[in-house]
């Protein structure tokens, strides 16, 4: 099984430069323990300590944002290809607003 | 004014420029984004590409995630990089809140802040956001030869 990880600049450090590596997993947070195994400290940029996906890194699985389809427990097959980004947001407020809905 | 790290300037047209004020003005009361692509490398802002504000909110921005993902397909695909990520703030300085500064996550960036707090005064400035840092630079405006 190999699934395409599109990485972010921010997060090449991981991967030795790379902007995409393979990874395999039946889910998504099956994916992100493989990712973290070949790019130790990944894990830690995607996934909070209370096992949540942080609220400002995007992941996709083909196309489609993961707070739509599961979150961690997305399932993926095969030949998708998974697209992380990190969210571009900021502001004057102190306290930050929860995800807003999709439009 | 100080140079920031390493003499970093933010050069841009003048067009662009007044294109971002434009839009800050524009969506005020509420927080106004988007960013300024370039050639990847080249650290030249030359594509305005104004995004919507998903949160809506006078005092918080946030790319709608799938606006998000057609950018960077689309930049990409352009070989750029978003040399210039803009927002405005509505009601308080043009410059990097603590908020601001913990959400920035591209480090080649330039970040533009404008004030909308004042109709008559523009506020324009630019800064280097690099692990926690805030360093404004100064801004460059140019208007293109022959045009």
């Amino acid at each position: 099984m190999a699934i395409e990880v599109r990485i972010p600049t921010i997060l090449r450090s991981y991967t030795g430069g790379a902007k995409s590596v393979e990874a395999k997993g039946d889910s998504l947070a099956a994916l992100v323990d493989d990712l973290d195994a070949s790019h130790p400290g990944l894990k830690g940029r995607l996934v909070t300590e209370d096992g949540a996906l942080h609220r400002f890194v995007n992941v996709y699985v083909n196309d489609e944002d993961v707070r739509f389809t599961g979150a961690l427990e997305t399932t993926l097959s095969d030949g998708d290809s998974v697209t992380i980004l990190p969210a571009v947001a900021g502001g004057a407020c102190r306290t930050v607003p929860p995800a807003a809905a999709r439009r | 004014m100080p140079s920031g790290n390493l003499g970093s300037v933010l050069t841009i047209d003048q067009a662009i420029h007044d294109k971002i004020v434009a839009h800050a003005r524009r969506d005020h009361p509420d927080e106004a984004c988007g960013v300024v692509a370039g050639p990847a490398g080249t650290d030249r802002p030359t594509r305005f590409v104004p995004m919507l504000n998903a949160a809506r909110s006078p005092t918080f921005y946030e790319f709608d995630s799938a606006d998000l993902l057609a950018l960077y397909r689309e930049m990409d695909a352009r070989d750029e990089e978003p040399a210039v990520i803009y927002h405005s703030h509505t009601a308080t300085e043009a410059y990097p809140s603590r908020t601001d500064v913990t959400l920035a996550q591209e480090p080649a960036a330039h970040y533009v802040l404008v004030s909308t707090r004042d109709p008559d005064t523009v506020e324009f400035r630019s800064f280097r956001i690099v692990d926690g840092t805030v360093a404004e630079e100064p801004v460059r405006l140019v208007s293109p030869v022959g045009h």
